[in-house]
This record gives structure tokens, sequence and C-alpha cells, in this order.
């Protein structure tokens, strides 16, 4: 991602879904990508999952600097749901079961 | 195009008529593109029947389509043909519907561009899906420089890429203001 926004960090938790031990959940990955926008980034994940602008910015920081952060999680059709709303924005989003 | 501004609770900018054109040229080959990927989707009869349609279950050959319609899964082909099969009908329709509303508002010839909440929130889409067709072409990466050298092919279309860079950045900042 390129051309960083002014930045403001705190400690999120992920908007989780309520999941039982025995029921692994599912994740929904958002990869690092150089034509998105950081700026962009952060207003879809504000826009599609409803998250403060600081906790957006703190999981689009991760997405830039780790290469991928988990944005979502949940039952699979849940994240499936969640990819398919990334991918419609333009991200590079997968799922994948939690191990 | 100097950059967009709220007024009135819309999203607002002047675009010149080669900028208008540019935009919207490359908004209409785009669709082109998807249309063309959407032409591939399956055709049954148990599909005419109920009216839902399923996509293919393969990713698409071009570059440029399969940066816009990526897998579901990163190992799992299975799960991502099943997946892409059940939802790619709806995605290729939403990017679609996000360039109509660009040539919607965008006119032919420049002048004023005038934008609701929801319209700016389709040119962002669109914006970025541009960006993320050409960018494929371009072989846009983290290194890129602002300016290629004269000889390589590229370096005539890399200025267009900064300016839809640009333009969707300012559309950004306008809108989350």
């Amino acid at each position: 991602m390129t051309t960083p926004a002014e930045l403001e960090q705190t400690q999120v938790d992920p908007a989780a879904d309520e999941v039982t031990a025995a029921d692994r959940p599912w994740l929904t990955i958002v990869w690092n990508d150089p034509v998105n926008l950081m700026s962009y980034v952060t207003y879809v994940f504000q826009q599609l999952f409803g998250y403060s602008r600081d906790e957006a910015t703190k999981l689009m920081l991760d997405v830039h600097e780790k290469g991928r952060a988990v944005v979502t999680r949940g039952s699979r059709d849940k994240v499936e749901g969640d990819v398919a709303k990334l991918h419609g924005a333009g991200l590079w989003a997968t799922m994948q079961h939690d191990t | 195009m100097k950059g967009w501004n709220r007024r009135r609770g819309h999203l607002v900018a002047q675009f010149e008529q080669p900028e208008a054109a540019l935009l919207r040229g490359l908004v209409s080959q785009l669709r082109e593109l998807l249309g063309a990927r959407a032409g591939e989707t399956p055709q049954d009869e148990l599909a005419e029947l109920t009216g839902m349609t399923a996509g293919p279950s393969t990713p698409p050959a071009d570059r440029v389509l399969a940066r816009l319609l990526p897998d579901f899964h990163r190992e799992d082909a299975y799960l991502s043909g099943g997946m892409r099969s059940l939802h790619e009908p709806e995605l290729l329709a939403e990017k679609d519907g996000v360039a109509a509303v660009v040539l919607d508002t965008c006119p032919a010839y420049g002048g004023t561009v005038r934008l609701s909440e929801e319209q700016a929130h389709a040119w962002l889409s669109a914006l970025n899906d541009v960006r993320l067709a050409l960018g494929t072409v371009l072989e846009i990466d983290e290194d890129m420089p602002d300016e290629l050298p004269p000889d390589d092919p590229r370096a005539a279309h890399l200025p267009v890429y900064h300016w839809l860079t640009w333009v969707q950045e300012s559309l950004i900042q306008a809108a989350t203001r």
C-alpha cells in the first residue's frame, strides 16, 4: 500500500462473532498489495465492518507492515460473505480455517 | 481537476474535458472486460428456471480479471472454485454498477461532477478497480519510481496511473473529512 495518512495507533480486538472453543472459527485475511491506498484500505474497513477510524487504521497498518491481517472472524458463512465484500471493494482477501 | 471538495453534503470536483474523456475511456474498457467475463458464465436450464446464475469455478486467465476477482482461499482450489461459482456473478454486477455510476455522473465533455455520499462510495470502488487494472498491466510494485526511463514502454502510461491515484486519494480525504 502507499501514501500514509495521519496515523493514530490504539490496541484493538478485531470484531469477533461468538464462537465456542470446540468450534474453530474461520478467519478473513487481507493481504498487502502495492496498488491499494492506505487511506482507501482504512476507509473500506470502516465502511464494511463498522470499525472506528483508529481500529481500521491499526488493521491497515498490520496489513502494510506485516503483509497481512485478520480483519474478521466467525462462521464459514460470515467469513465467506466478508471476503466477497472485500473483493467487491478491490481488496485482496482470502478466508482460512483457524488452526 | 484540482481535487475534490465537500459542498452542502456533496462531493464536488471540476474535470477538464481530456480528464473526463480519459476517465470515461478507462472505466468503459473495464466494463467491457467485466462484461466479457460475465459472458463466460455457464448457462443451464436450472439457472434459467430459478434465476440463480452460477459463475465459472476457475479463475480468469486474464491477469487483470484475475486481480479483480481473486481466489477465496489460498491453497484450497476446490473451496475457491465453489465460492467463485457462487459469488462471481454478484461481484461482476457490483463492479459494473459502480463503473456505471462514474459514467452517469462524469460529463463526457468535462465540467462539474457532483456526488452524493453513495455515489462517492461507488466512485471510490470504480477508481480502485481501474487502478488495479492499470497497476496490473504496468506491473506496479512497492518500488515503482514516480517516473520511468523514457525507453520503458510503460513510461507514457505511468502518469495516468499516478493521476488516478491522486483523484482517488483526494476523494477519500474529502469524503472522510
